[in-house]
């Protein structure tokens, strides 16, 4: 067994029992992602040079006892929509292509602090506005399972790089589904916090309250000590929540028993790929067998989660994205005459058309005369759902369905269609809007051998539960399946 | 001209805030370093950074409220402005449009027509923009985001002034109550108070209000007069032709004495206002409105009474120790040290006012400590100086804030009470003029204050006037 097949906790225990060091694996893994990235573009930046400066810092500090956590000396890929204080962060977008950060997003900072080696930044959506990474200024990444398809997106880089086993575990950001509906594309874990659990100071704003930053990894187990370093309060981000509960990995516990778990009819229906629905179907019943008690009940009001999670996205991310004018920092124009034309010259070569699209929509939604219908009513519409999860959690522990309708589709469909791309938002996006934690965790693969996730929802600040549900799945599906990555042998 | 016309006037007043630290970061307000020397990822709009709001922005904000009798809203928000202008980095203002802290208050105002209240609309907090400098020579433009994020109140008034008369005294109105209570220096000339005046004028029984224009970069108290006249008179030459106002924004020219249009309101911006999702709302809890009420300084009108009542000072001279929060403050420490009202208010009313006048100075750059003007009523108290030496001790404490004690030493300005020294100099001007003596004898008091007055020019005005009066007299009664 290679040193890349094992997941970051098993990492860190072999490192810290001096079995292999930091530099072994930084070494190990930088050469999995020269092989592979030609092949599958995951990475934005890969920073060879700093990573196994930081590999040899961090194997002294093991060494001398400073550093001891379960992420000492594990290498970690970055999505790049978050600032890494002297490494490039482009968002994927031409318009940052020359940004190099002054400081560090405090996500980052907790992993640095806890001995985690930073490999480069992750490839994505531009400004996470995507389900697919093909919208990236940087190319577009591929399905670590078969690279015809896409990985999901926005976090996709981040979800394809895990899965390739070209990083040990990576963040990513999720709006509307952007680590769930990548990790379910390709094969791996991924959790999205209440919103507040993790800083958002250094991420770089897509819709600023519905973003949050989360781990993607191979495990569960790997997910919840993750989740457990980047969780802090941070003054810096008046959104930020100062929890007392963030020991996730206590819930770490392989009992399910009396727990009480809704599946709502409303994400079984029409649009679900059959047999995604099975498998949906089929993990819900190994929880059963464990001792859960699952039902189906109505959610409601899901269909109205799209609009007004676009509504409100939109309209914040029009704002959000207005600081990039080519005045400070990033893309400026080469030729323009005047103030105005070179505003709209650097935009207008410095963005791509999903970002433009999606700005052009908050802009309308925000406009005098708008306001009230599109916003306000948005605004209405997210309270409502927030109450509908409420009177959900009254009965259940967890909520259970798929985090996307299908598998991975191929390169070039979706963007044809953004209505289309838009839809397949629909299991993820009302978790953003009523603030919950999310999880996805692989439960099977479809007939092509794309991987399916399953997806698991938690009250506000109840992510144990998820873990629980989520770790206890695991125990009965067995261990982590990475693809076969024929690639590697061919060249 | 046939018609009467009234003109109506709102203002909305910028007031920076006094406050160590920016609105959302932890920069330095203070004003002159170098340029972007005072800013960091926040108030220069870096991609990730976040705002977090300074509390004590919050505290001013409701301590004006309070003092000029606004509801406060105990649940309100911040609001993005956006616009796109390099010298507002994130390309939007944080700012508050929907629930603003403060509403409905107002002040009283007296001027020559008598006293009248004026109606606030609103206050809300903002965040100031950065300064952009052209560079002419190289044909560019360049950003200084030291005071970007320096936080602001605006002050919206109701339309309810009439005059320039009125408009400066709301102005001074406010300028002294934000003053007393320490939220700023409200200096029009450096832009920590700024005024923008809208202005309509509309036949005087009209139930409507005309047309209204929007006077920008008022700078001082008479331009704003000026401005004001200027505008009435064009917008009534306009209807007197038969045209109508266009709704737009002026910019006042300083130079010129003129306003020219900036922007109509055809192209008026749509700002897209909407909630800073960054921000949350900011609760304010009973329990912190109390404190900040409870806090709140004595304001002018209060101290006014109790100068009249409490130290016998007159009206009049109240209200001029009262003008200036900096004056009230002198005045007040100065008694305590001193325990003589009077005393204090004559120094201050005449001595420090001329001063202030020749100088051309106001009483807010006065520099001496009120200990030194104590010890200098002291030295008079105490017959230590006479009054015309203390009145040039007072000047140089005034101009250079010395120590009497060791001035009046150091200068020899002691009064000189040797009877032995004083004898010797009147006999011997006594001597020199017989004729004084012979008038004085013949009942011509005059004789004596010539005689007086030699004395003190020869003890260079050290002498005890009452000491040498009594001297002079006996002498010559011999």
């Amino acid at each position: 067994m290679s040193i890349l097949d094992l997941t970051a906790v098993e990492l860190g225990k072999k490192i810290k029992a001096g079995e292999v060091t930091a530099v072994d694996a930084t070494k190990a893994v930088l050469e999995q992602i020269k092989a592979l990235e030609p092949s599958l573009n995951c990475y934005v930046t890969v920073d060879e040079e700093g990573a196994l400066k930081q590999a040899e810092e961090v194997q002294k500090k093991i060494e001398d006892g400073t550093l001891t956590g379960p992420l000492a000396g594990v290498p970690v890929a970055i999505k790049d929509n978050m600032c890494t204080k002297d490494l490039l962060t482009t968002c994927s977008s031409r318009i940052l292509g020359n940004f190099v950060p002054t400081y560090s997003a405090e996500a980052v900072l907790n992993l640095q602090k806890a001995g985690a080696i930073i490999l480069g930044k992750t490839n994505m959506d531009e400004f996470a506005m995507g389900s697919t990474t093909e919208t990236s200024a940087y190319g577009e990444t591929k399905n670590p399972w078969n690279t015809e398809h896409v990985p999901g997106g926005s976090s996709g880089g981040s979800c394809a790089a895990v899965s390739a086993n070209e990083c040990f575990f990576a963040l990513g950001s999720d709006t509307g589904g952007s680590i769930r509906q990548p990790s379910s594309f390709c094969g791996v874990t991924g959790i999205k916090p209440t919103y507040g659990t993790v800083s958002r100071y250094g991420l770089i704003a897509y819709g600023s309250s519905l973003d949050q930053i989360g781990p993607v990894a191979k495990d569960v187990t790997d997910c919840a000590t993750i989740l457990e370093v980047i969780a802090s309060h941070d003054p810096k981000d008046s959104t930020s929540v100062k929890r007392e509960d963030c020991d996730f990995t206590s819930a770490l516990v392989d009992d399910v028993k009396g727990m009480r778990i809704g599946i709502p009819k409303d994400y079984l229906g029409e649009g679900l790929d059959p047999e995604v629905k099975e498998a949906i179907l089929n993990s819900a019943k190994v929880l059963e067998a464990k001792g859960a008690i699952v039902e189906e009940f109505d959610l409601s009001l899901v269909e109205y989660a799209i609009p007004a999670y676009y509504v409100i996205a939109s309209a914040e991310a029009s704002s959000n994205l207005s600081r990039f004018d080519g005045v400070k920092y990033g893309y400026r124009t080469k030729e323009y005459e005047g103030l105005h034309n070179m505003y709209k010259k650097t935009r207008s070569e410095g963005f791509g058309a999903e970002v433009k699209r999606r700005i052009m929509l908050g802009s309308f939604v925000l406009s005098s005369g708008y306001y009230d219908a599109y916003y306000l009513k948005a605004l209405r519409t997210k309270a409502l759902i927030k109450q509908a999860f409420d009177k959900a959690f009254e009965k259940y522990d967890v909520i259970l369905g798929p985090a996307a309708p299908t598998t991975a589709p191929k390169l070039g469909e979706s963007l044809s269609d953004p209505l289309q791309m838009y839809l397949g938002d629909i299991y993820t996006i009302s978790v953003n809007l009523a603030g919950l934690p999310g999880m996805t965790v692989p439960c099977g693969k479809d007939s092509k051998g794309l991987p399916i996730g399953l997806q698991l929802i938690g009250d506000c600040f109840k992510e144990k539960n998820i873990i629980r549900a989520g770790y206890a799945f695991e125990c009965s599906r067995g261990g982590y399946e990475a693809p076969e990555l024929a690639e590697r042998e061919e060249r | 001209m046939s018609k009467q016309y009234e003109t109506v006037i709102g203002l909305e007043v910028h007031v920076e805030l006094a406050t160590k630290t920016k609105i959302f970061c932890g920069c330095s307000t203070a004003f002159g370093g170098a340029p972007n020397t005072h800013t960091c990822p926040v108030c220069t709009g870096m991609p990730g950074s976040l705002p977090v709001l300074n509390k004590q922005v919050v505290e001013y904000a409701l301590a004006v409220g309070l003092a000029t009798n606004c509801g406060i809203n105990q649940y309100c928000k911040f609001d993005r402005k956006n616009y796109f202008y390099p010298d507002n980095p994130q390309n939007y203002q944080i700012s508050q449009l929907y629930l603003p802290i403060c509403h409905d208050g107002w002040v009283e105002i007296e001027t020559a027509g008598g006293k009248k209240k004026i109606g606030i609309h609103e206050i809300h907090m903002e965040e100031d923009a950065g300064k952009l400098i052209h560079d002419e020579w190289e044909d560019c433009s360049l950003v200084d985001y030291n005071r970007s994020g320096v936080p602001l109140i605006e002050i919206v008034s109701e339309p309810d002034m009439r005059s320039a008369d009125e408009v400066i005294a709301y102005l001074e109105k406010l300028r002294l109550i934000i003053q007393y209570l320490g939220a700023s220096d409200c200096k029009l000339q450096e832009g920590s108070m700024r005024a923008d005046v809208n202005l309509s004028v509309r036949e005087v029984g009209a139930p409507e209000f005309g047309t209204r224009t929007e006077m920008k970069n008022l700078n001082s108290f008479k331009a704003i007069a000026h401005a004001i006249e200027g505008e009435r008179e064009r917008q009534i030459e306009i209807l007197e032709d038969g045209g109508k106002v266009v709704q737009e924004t002026r910019r006042w020219d300083d130079n010129k004495e003129s306003s020219r249009a900036m922007r109509s309101k055809e192209d008026a911006q749509d700002y897209r206002y909407f909630p800073d999702p960054d921000l949350t709302p900011v609760i304010i809890s009973d329990e912190w409105l109390e404190r900040v009420r409870n806090a709140q300084p004595e304001l002018r009108t209060e101290k006014l009474a109790r100068y009249q009542e409490e130290f016998c000072i007159p009206q009049y001279d109240a209200e001029i120790l009262t003008a200036s929060k900096h004056m009230a403050d002198v005045f007040e420490e100065t008694v305590k040290l001193s325990g003589k009202p009077k005393e204090v208010s004559n120094w201050l009313m005449t001595e420090a006012m001329r001063l202030l006048k020749e100088q051309e100075k106001d009483a807010e750059q006065m520099k001496f400590s009120p200990a030194h003007l104590a010890k200098l009523i002291e030295l008079v108290d105490k017959n230590v100086v006479n009054r015309t030496v203390a009145r040039n001790v007072f000047e140089a404490v005034f101009n250079e804030d010395v120590d009497p004690e060791v001035y009046v030493e150091e200068h020899g300005l002691k009064v000189i009470n040797d009877e032995g020294a004083l004898k010797k100099t009147i006999e011997e001007l006594l001597e020199k003029n017989p004729q004084s003596v012979a008038d004085f004898k013949a009942g011509k008091e005059k004789a004596m204050g010539f005689i007086v007055g030699q004395t003190m020019r020869a003890m260079k005005g050290k002498a005890d006037p009452a000491v040498v009066n009594a001297l002079v007299r006996e002498l010559m009664s011999r």
